[in-house]
């Protein structure tokens, strides 16, 4: 049982460090491929070469990034199979569609025209390459729509039946896997983040150039147009965030307890704006929910369902029966933790005697026991634990990197908005103000730190599920010794760190040797 | 529309395409096996930059053809990867190195300096066919795993699919198994070699060395190529009887080949072409074509060992540890459901083959050259 604890625990690691490093990269894919599609888009139509100049700056950035996203993202797509084999076959039916849709639709399409982005200056007219640079931003963001597909159906499993014969759910809606609302706002915040972190990235890295006076007027071009895209990206980030924490408030209510630290909910919950949580609080104590906090009366009611005296259940509500109906509304199933481990593990049983009565032929007690497997079948999933604790996220985690994300998007909205006012009212300020320079370049960890945390909530919450209420991480595990994985997640830490250090030598030295040439006129 | 059991085979047809393409464009692999070999820095680059511009074909094939077997044989994705761990993490790693040293080697700051990122090159470019050789080789001469979905709802593990305790270290020492994977790299160095040819302009002394290499490689090629063939000829194979059902046949895949004249007839077909597309440009110097002959020879060859595999009745997953446990493209697939949305999914290939035909002819148009590589545009 340690051991399975362990690779469990290992396995979940090894995802979450690569999950980590791939979203390094892929944000800064999605919004500076944009930002640099519409530079280029400017060149072809004005003629300037000044558009030009500020492409082929921004795009060699681009490149040595895209080189390991796409490195850190094959590992991804693969570890569903070595590391998550069960769940691979228990769902691979629905699963597997939408990166296989992925491979086809958007990979193909990025990497044929990323080569004719980067190699055919010379070699395709001048349309051909800026239909390239489009589609490859296209197909990024084409890549991002089916995986967040996928990821938004492990928050959200819809579209599927059970088929006990094979002992694996099998699709039964296509549209409704691919068009999940879960999915859309999934889509859509994610690529608006990719947004804001690209315009955040080109306004750093200006905002250095203007603090060694090197390329006034490139700098000034970049930050206006990143400006921009930064803005549309954080006010897109912001309303996809609202939508998809209505989303969650309706079908992972327990995430969206641990987000808020909600062990008792009421009609007209307050939400916490900022708060220590009690350590070592857990759902079966008395203890108070935090050391202290400052909270707002009735916001979390009201983000969560509209309604300021809604009631929001929290963690003890929902181990006690509590759930959220398909509407949004609360209620008291009656069901609590307990009993949906004890029918769960009922569901397990029946499973086991459909299959023995399909090995003995009998077909009547096939139909028997599948017709009490499907009483019980909504509880499948948590026939996988011993106790109710197993069944509850970790709060801490999911509550600071949430409160995180929240502080350091509303630090990103007003420096945003900052950049476009100083570059159109008070270019004087950006010029020279070293403290406006320096708020820029602090500016690009902080929105990395922001989009990472976004990740972790979304995942941390969702724990202990893989799919949520259907299988768990600790049943979806490939029979591999935990200290094989321990292994490789070493070897990918120490890769995936060593090629970080790489591409951020590199990328620092092209700025800087690129910052020191004429940016704004080219080669042509 | 369509039965169940046609949509498994169209979907076997498909992978055996993905994989066909995937083999052929390991030419990529075979061209980094060759950078340090090369007679010049010049030589070098030109290699690193011909071969380097197709490099994300290659990798998105191989991400392609994962994806497509996950969607259409999901038994196989859940046994081969969680159960062969070892072995599809040295070539997933590979791939990593791989796709960042390309961007990284000549770019000032890169730390580990220009030489560090072509070893690496190189020794993906050896390793990498050798172990997806290794593991295509297991569809022949199988695995050792077992199979057991009541496992899910068992009182253990929960894991249905769970192999032998070497995880996949004792399928890439297999001589078997090796074979194939010394074929697949040596059919890699001779199409790269047939590419560079085609597509880079250096000097005498450079194509001097390809024409050597490529006498060399072939040789070894052809020497490694007919021993799979003769393992795989007189190898034990399984027959389907029955959904999980198995009984053992001496000679089944010569057997496969004289009841499936067709398949031998494709494969014969495949073996004229790149023995053709060799020996004409062995024997002439001049002659820059031979990678047509060679590519779609490959691309005939590779399908019709899948369907070697896969077809009539055999299962392309052989249990060695339990027959029983085999995997059939009947008793492995997605449902009908999933097979018939796929197969519709699927009707896009043809459109996006033709991009990327149209974008690839627009990039190898001119040839590449020292001086192209050594400018100032991007360049690896």
């Amino acid at each position: 049982m340690d051991d399975i604890v362990s690779l469990v625990d290992w396995s979940r690691a090894q995802f979450a460090l690569t999950a980590i490093y791939h979203w390094l990269f892929v944000p800064l894919t999605l919004g500076l491929s944009v930002i640099v599609a519409v530079m280029e888009t400017m060149y072809v139509r004005t003629g300037d070469v000044k558009w030009l100049g500020l492409t082929k700056f921004w795009m060699r950035l681009f490149g040595i990034n895209f080189a390991m996203g796409v490195a850190t993202g094959i590992i991804l797509e693969f570890e569903f199979g070595t590391n998550w084999s069960n769940y691979s076959w228990f769902v691979g039916d629905i699963f597997g569609a939408p990166l296989a849709i992925e491979g086809l639709l958007a990979f193909f399409m990025e990497s044929t025209f990323i080569a004719v982005m980067f190699f055919g200056w010379k070699k395709v007219s001048k349309r051909f390459h800026l239909t390239a640079t489009w589609l490859t931003a296209i197909g990024s963001s084409l890549s991002a729509w089916w995986i967040l597909v996928a990821n938004a159906w492990m928050q959200y499993p819809v579209g599927m039946e059970f088929d006990p014969a094979q002992m694996r759910n099998v699709m039964a809606d296509f549209w409704a896997v691919a068009f999940s609302p879960v999915a859309v706002n999934k889509f859509f915040h994610a690529v608006m983040c990719g947004w804001t972190v690209s315009g955040v990235f080109v306004i750093g890295v200006s905002c250095w150039m203007l603090m060694k006076k090197r390329n006034i007027e490139a700098s000034l071009s970049s930050i206006k147009l990143a400006g921009w895209v930064g803005l549309i990206g954080i006010v897109g980030t912001m309303a996809t965030g609202d939508g998809s924490a209505k989303e969650v408030a309706r079908v992972q209510p327990m995430k969206l307890a641990a987000m808020e630290g909600v062990y008792h909910g009421n009609e007209g919950q307050e939400i916490t704006t900022f708060g220590v949580l009690t350590p070592g609080k857990t759902y079966a104590d008395d203890k108070d929910e935090f050391i202290f906090h400052i909270a707002i009366p009735k916001g979390l009611s009201f983000l969560a369902t509209g309604d300021f005296d809604a009631f929001v259940p929290g963690v003890n509500d929902l181990v006690d029966g509590y759930a959220v109906n398909e509407a949004g509304d609360t209620i008291f199933s009656g069901v609590s933790y307990a009993e949906r481990i004890a029918r769960g593990k009922e569901a397990h049983a029946s499973l086991r005697a459909f299959d023995a009565a399909m090995k003995a032929g009998d077909t009547a007690a096939m139909q028997q026991s599948k017709a009490e497997l499907m009483k019980n079948y909504e509880f499948f999933g948590y026939g996988y634990f011993d106790s109710v604790d197993e069944a509850i996220p970790n709060v801490p985690i999911t509550f600071y990197m949430f409160h995180l994300m929240v502080i350091l998007g509303g630090y990103l909205l007003a420096m945003l908005a900052a950049s476009l006012f100083l570059a159109y009212k008070k270019q004087s300020w950006l010029l020279g103000n070293k403290l406006v320079h320096l708020v820029g370049m602090v500016s690009i960890p902080l929105v990395w730190l922001c989009s990472e945390a976004g990740w972790a909530v979304a995942e941390c919450g969702r724990q202990p599920w893989l799919i949520e209420g259907l299988m768990p991480a600790k049943a979806a595990i490939s029979a591999i010794p935990a200290t094989s994985v321990i292994i490789t997640f070493v070897l990918f830490a120490v890769l995936f760190t060593a090629l970080l250090a790489a591409e951020l030598s590199i990328m620092m030295r092209q700025i800087s040797k690129h910052s020191k040439e004429d940016i704004l006129s080219p080669e042509v | 529309m369509f039965s169940y059991e046609f949509l498994q085979s169209y979907w076997w047809l498909l992978n055996s395409v993905l994989g066909a393409l995937l083999v052929f464009l390991l030419f990529v692999q075979g061209g980094q096996s060759l950078i340090l070999s090369a007679p010049s820095q010049d030589g070098r680059d030109v290699i690193v930059n011909a071969v380097g511009r197709k490099w994300e074909f290659t990798f998105t094939m191989l991400v392609v053809f994962g994806g497509a077997f996950f969607a259409s044989f999901p038994l196989f994705y859940s046994t081969s990867f969680g159960g062969a761990y070892w072995l599809w993490m040295l070539i997933l790693a590979g791939f990593v190195l791989q796709a960042v040293s390309y961007e990284f080697r000549r770019r000032r700051g890169n730390v580990y300096g220009t030489k560090a990122y072509d070893v690496i090159l190189t020794l993906h470019g050896i390793v990498a066919p050798i172990l997806l050789g290794v593991a295509v080789a297991g569809f022949f001469f199988g695995a050792d795993f077992v199979v057991k979905r009541v496992s899910l709802v068992g009182e253990g593990s929960p894991v249905i699919s769970t192999w032998a305790d070497t995880h996949g270290i004792e399928a890439i020492f297999s001589i078997k198994n090796l074979l194939l994977g010394f074929t697949v790299l040596f059919l890699a160095r001779v199409q790269a070699i047939l590419f560079l040819k085609k597509t880079t302009q250096v000097s005498d002394e450079f194509a001097a060395w390809c024409q050597r290499q490529l006498i060399i490689n072939a040789a070894i090629f052809v020497v490694f190529f007919l021993a799979f063939v003769g393992a795989l000829v007189t190898a034990d194979g399984l027959r389907t009887t029955g959904f999980n059902e198995f009984v053992v046949e001496p000679y089944r895949y010569l057997h496969n080949l004289i009841e499936m004249w067709w398949v031998a007839l494709v494969l014969l077909l495949g073996v004229v072409l790149v023995l053709y597309g060799i020996i004409r440009s062995v024997l002439a110097k001049t002659y820059t074509c031979g990678i047509w002959f060679t590519g779609i020879g490959t691309l005939l060859v590779v399908m019709a060992l899948f369907w070697l595999a896969g077809y009539n009745d055999t299962p392309y997953y052989p249990s060695l540890l339990d027959a029983s446990s085999s995997l059939t493209i009947r008793n492995s697939s997605s449902s009908e459901f999933t097979l018939q949305v796929m197969s519709i999914v699927s009707l896009i290939i043809p459109f996006v083959a033709a991009y990327m035909i149209y974008a690839w002819y627009s990039l190898t148009r001119q040839p590449v050259t020292p001086e192209e590589v050594n400018g100032k545009d991007h360049n690896y």
